[in-house]
């Protein structure tokens, strides 16, 4: 059987209804293959892109979109190098039997990096095609004119052939080349930025409708026949043993069916939901507690952190001298900054649907990295990749937590056990308790002014809780693996991160130390990747500590950056530096800063109860750089902070969806404003305790700002660059804005905020500690 | 197991469950309603919601057996083929991101909107305060909260 022939065939049936299904459905396009699933090849053009006989076309890429609108770009990339109106064309993404492994999302890269091999492949279909309507009207290509999927001959307009009449419903048969995916190209070349013309518009994202009127298919949804209910049942303290389990507990409730249980992996398994649930409770089993604590009391957390012996050390980065630079400097200052555990803390819990029908294996998933997880449950379950897929669907946000997905492999294997589909999905307290967690950081801080307040001597060093950094979907570190006993010789080293910016300091150290609790294995304190997995800590410490250089120089924070940065001229290829200065000053410009030092005097601050201030803060990830703005309230008789106002200057290169693009920076600046105000897991010494949205709260609409400004700077500061790449988005500005609220807290109230999260309580005892 | 008669969206239906099984699961399994969704089950978050009368209703932690009026759900929100004015103003504001939430977004604020057709900013916040988003479009919602009020008037 050719499933090509076959996913050609159905993505026709596709189009054909095009305005009524608005999103290409992977689940229907795929859902009646019996399998085996091969790899697409992708080096063949169809294995990309098939032109339908009503001239419309459809794009399949091995990309997934957690919800910001990459898909939409991915179609206005390839629309465009295609030379066909966006609204012909749909997008099929993230399945691994239907669509070439990019690797799914993650890493901001999508557009930087996948971005390419799309618009190469789409130039090379418009090129064969501009060849096969050479051919029929007898004339050379440069005689051709093309425009929305037409080609008529220059010098006789009547004469006009569409892609559908040249090759709708066939097949190109045309190879590509490249040794790797992201390499992947034929004969054409991509249009100059210039002649983009579709690429900057900002067409409707195709996935919304269907989100707001409840017919989108969400992986959590997917049924076939058959299918029952499985929910885990957790070890009730972190390092557990199981003993014995007992099934007579559960055997008499209604619509029991079996446990499955392979070392410390227990699930029940149950008809209906919510049996399935009331029995995952009232299964009796018997745990043995560990010898030792697996992890101290968060209240100790940072205490442990800073005594540990680390795990590993990176090399440092050395510039200059940096002890006789503090030896000869005129002030020096020091502090300390903490960012405990932040988890994940998905809005839907883990989630998948296995099918193991036809002595295949087909996971429903919303994993972000769907290949991943194909090839980790194919080596998991010992089976052939070719009798695994994944098809990948719609589902809670991903932010890094899918691409260690747990429920994928727990599924496929409670589906195999039983012979019969089965749908796993984790409870909330499991889910909140249980899933990846970004690290905690314990980061020490040193600077040296001279006289003049130049800063001479930069010292940053940070441990990071971050040892067996959990890698994605591995079959012998995923979650279920381990409960079964998987232990890997050597746990990943993990890391910790040093400051991304282009500051020019004479005289600098950073280091970077990972740490281990005592409890490797089994353990809710995973660390994984979240949303910029290091970045936030990284950068709450290094630009909060800035801000403190800028005051100890009585400088103003924007001026005092400024300066850092102008200090040298050196740029590299991308023209960060020069990128940098423009995106501090436009979010300065955005915002209306007066220049002053922080914090605010007690005479312009008042005596009432609500104050306010301004903090800035900037960072990079790759090419991408920004600066953000926050303006808050801070009432000093409860420690309440509202985020009045955010600024984000954003420079990402060439912007595919301006209007996308600002949503995406709204959420990622909302997300860590979270966790600048509210996140934090909290344990004792036997187990997570934060396991709900009231122990573990999440910002809400009261602590929305009531205005977000968003620049987008992507004009070109230097007029040598040759043209706009387009980079990446999304996490960039995670990564600044928890230091720009402490600083605005500074300037606010003279208060210094060095302990992530600032909920109400923390704020007041500094308030409270500070008039002392 | 117990027979209970429920109308959602204007249709009638007989289902045969226990008599507390939560309203959500009554509603994604046996009716293929996929609008709400499971977040919490501790009726903490919102993404279950469906309006029972004019009351916005947290489903998951709703027994079946204590539903007393008529259902609507997020699929139930346009009629005769027209989107609700607050699902065409959620695509004008373009709202969702992953888009999980959603439900409990759209359907409370439908409640809110139902009892205060035109609410202060103030009342906005307040209203959706227990509503959660982790892709934290709040600032949309909210703009499409006032666009739909604005549109409506």
């Amino acid at each position: 059987m050719n499933s090509r022939r076959d996913f050609l065939k159905t993505s026709g049936a596709l189009v054909v209804s095009l305005s009524a299904a608005r999103v290409a459905r992977p689940f229907e396009a795929v859902a009646q293959s019996a399998g085996p699933y091969p790899d697409p090849d992708f080096r063949q053009l169809d294995s990309w892109i098939a032109i339908h006989e009503d001239n419309t076309a459809t794009f399949s890429v091995g990309k997934t979109d957690c919800g910001q609108g990459t898909g939409t770009a991915f179609r206005q990339m390839m629309a465009d190098e295609l030379d066909i109106a966006y609204d012909k064309t749909t997008c099929i993404m993230g399945s691994t039997d239907v669509t070439v492994d990019q690797g799914g999302s993650g890493g901001s890269d999508a557009i930087q990096t996948d971005g390419w091999p799309m618009r190469r492949v789409a130039a090379e279909a418009r090129r064969v095609l501009l060849e096969l309507a050479s051919s029929r009207f007898g004339v050379p290509v440069d005689a051709l004119a093309v425009s929305a999927a037409t080609i008529t001959v220059r010098a006789d307009p009547s004469r006009r052939v569409t892609y559908g009449e040249l090759i709708g419903g066939k097949r190109f048969h045309v190879a590509l080349t490249g040794n790797t995916v992201d390499a992947t190209t034929g004969a054409a070349r991509v249009k100059s930025v210039q002649d983009l013309k579709i690429v900057g518009q900002s067409p409707q994202r195709y996935d919304i409708p269907a989100k707001v009127d409840g017919s989108l298919k969400w992986a959590v949804g997917v049924a076939p026949a058959g299918m029952v209910h499985a929910r885990n049942v957790k070890p009730p303290v972190a390092g557990a043993t199981l003993v014995s389990i007992d099934e007579s507990s559960v055997r008499r409730l209604p619509g029991f069916i079996t446990v499955v249980s392979k070392g410390n992996y227990v699930a029940v398994v149950c008809q209906r939901e919510e049996q399935a649930i009331d029995a995952a409770k009232a299964l009796r089993v018997d745990w043995k507690k560990p010898a030792t604590a697996p992890f101290p009391a968060s209240e100790d957390l940072f205490k442990y952190m800073r005594a540990a012996t680390p795990t590993s050390t990176a090399n440092p980065v050395v510039v200059g001298n940096v002890e006789a630079a503090f030896a000869n400097a005129a002030k020096v200052i020091e502090a300390e900054y903490d960012i405990p555990f932040q988890g994940h803390t998905a809005f839907g819990p883990a989630h998948a649907t296995a099918d193991p029908s036809n002595g295949q294996m087909t996971i429903y998933s919303n994993d972000m990295k769907s290949y991943g997880m194909r090839n980790g449950i194919a080596s998991f379950l010992a089976m052939p990749r070719d009798q695994v897929r994944v098809v990948w669907m719609e589902g809670s946000q991903g932010y890094g937590r899918t691409a260690a997905d747990d429920a994928g492999f727990e599924a496929a294997y409670v589906a195999r056990e039983i012979g019969r589909p089965v749908r796993v999905q984790w409870m909330r307290s499991e889910e909140t308790a249980w899933d990846t967690k970004a690290p905690a950081f314990a980061c020490t801080l040193r600077g040296g002014l001279d006289a003049q307040g130049n800063l001479v001597a930069f010292d940053y060093m940070a441990r990071a809780a971050d040892y067996n950094h959990l890698g994605y979907n591995e079959s012998d570190t995923v979650l279920i693996a381990q409960l079964m006993g998987s232990r890997r010789a050597q746990p990943a080293p993990g890391s910790a991160a040093r400051p991304s910016e282009m500051y020019a300091i004479p005289n600098l150290r950073m280091a970077a130390h990972v740490v281990s609790l005592p409890l490797v294995w089994e353990t809710p304190l995973r660390t994984g990747n979240l949303r910029d997995p290091n970045g936030p800590q990284s950068a709450f410490a290094s630009e909060s500590f800035i801000d403190e250089l800028a005051a100890a120089a009585n400088a103003d924070p924007v001026a005092f950056r400024l300066k850092l940065l102008t200090a040298s001229t050196a740029d590299d290829s991308g023209f960060k530096r020069a990128r940098s200065v423009a995106v501090l000053k436009a979010a300065a410009v955005a915002y209306g800063w007066d220049t002053r030092p922080s914090p605010r005097s007690p005479a312009a601050r008042g005596t009432g109860n609500i104050v306010t201030g301004r903090g800035i803060a900037y960072a990079l990830r790759s090419q991408t750089v920004v600066a953000e703005i926050a303006e808050v309230e801070v009432n000093r008789s409860t420690g309440h902070v509202w985020v009045k106002r955010l600024v984000c200057a954003h420079d990402c290169g060439l912007v595919i969806n301006p209007e996308g693009l600002r949503r995406t920076i709204e959420g990622g600046l909302l997300h860590s404003l979270s966790r600048a105000l509210h996140e934090e897991v909290q344990f004792d010494t036997e187990k997570v305790t934060s396991v709900d949205w009231s122990s573990s709260p999440t910002l809400t609409h009261a602590d929305t700002p009531e205005k977000i400004d968003v620049v987008l700077v992507n004009g070109d500061p230097n007029p040598r660059r040759p043209d706009l790449p387009h980079y990446g988005a999304g996490e960039t500005v995670c990564k600044p804005l928890i230091a720009a609220v402490a600083n605005a807290i500074y300037d606010a109230t003279g208060v210094r905020l060095r302990r992530v999260p600032f909920r109400n309580g923390r704020v007041l005892a500094a308030l409270k500690a500070a008039r002392a | 197991m117990s027979t209970m008669t429920l109308t959602v969206n204007g249709a009638t239906h007989t289902v045969d469950v226990q008599p507390s099984t939560p309203l959500l699961y009554v509603l994604r399994n046996d009716l293929g309603l996929q609008g709400p969704k499971f977040g919490c089950g501790l009726g903490q978050c919102g993404a279950c919601t469906v309006i029972v009368g004019r009351v916005a209703t947290r489903s998951c932690v709703t027994p079946t057996s204590t539903v007393r009026g008529d259902i609507t759900t997020l699929e139930g929100l346009s009629a005769g083929g027209r989107l609700h004015p607050l699902q065409q103003a959620w695509i004008d504001e373009q709202v969702p991101q992953c888009g999980f939430c959603q439900n409990g977004q759209i359907m409370t604020a439908k409640a809110l909107l139902d009892s205060n057709p035109h609410p202060t900013d103030a009342q906005i916040r307040e209203g959706m305060a227990r509503t959660l988003c982790r892709c934290m479009t709040y600032y949309r919602v909210q703009a499409a909260i006032k666009r739909a009020a604005r549109e409506a008037a």
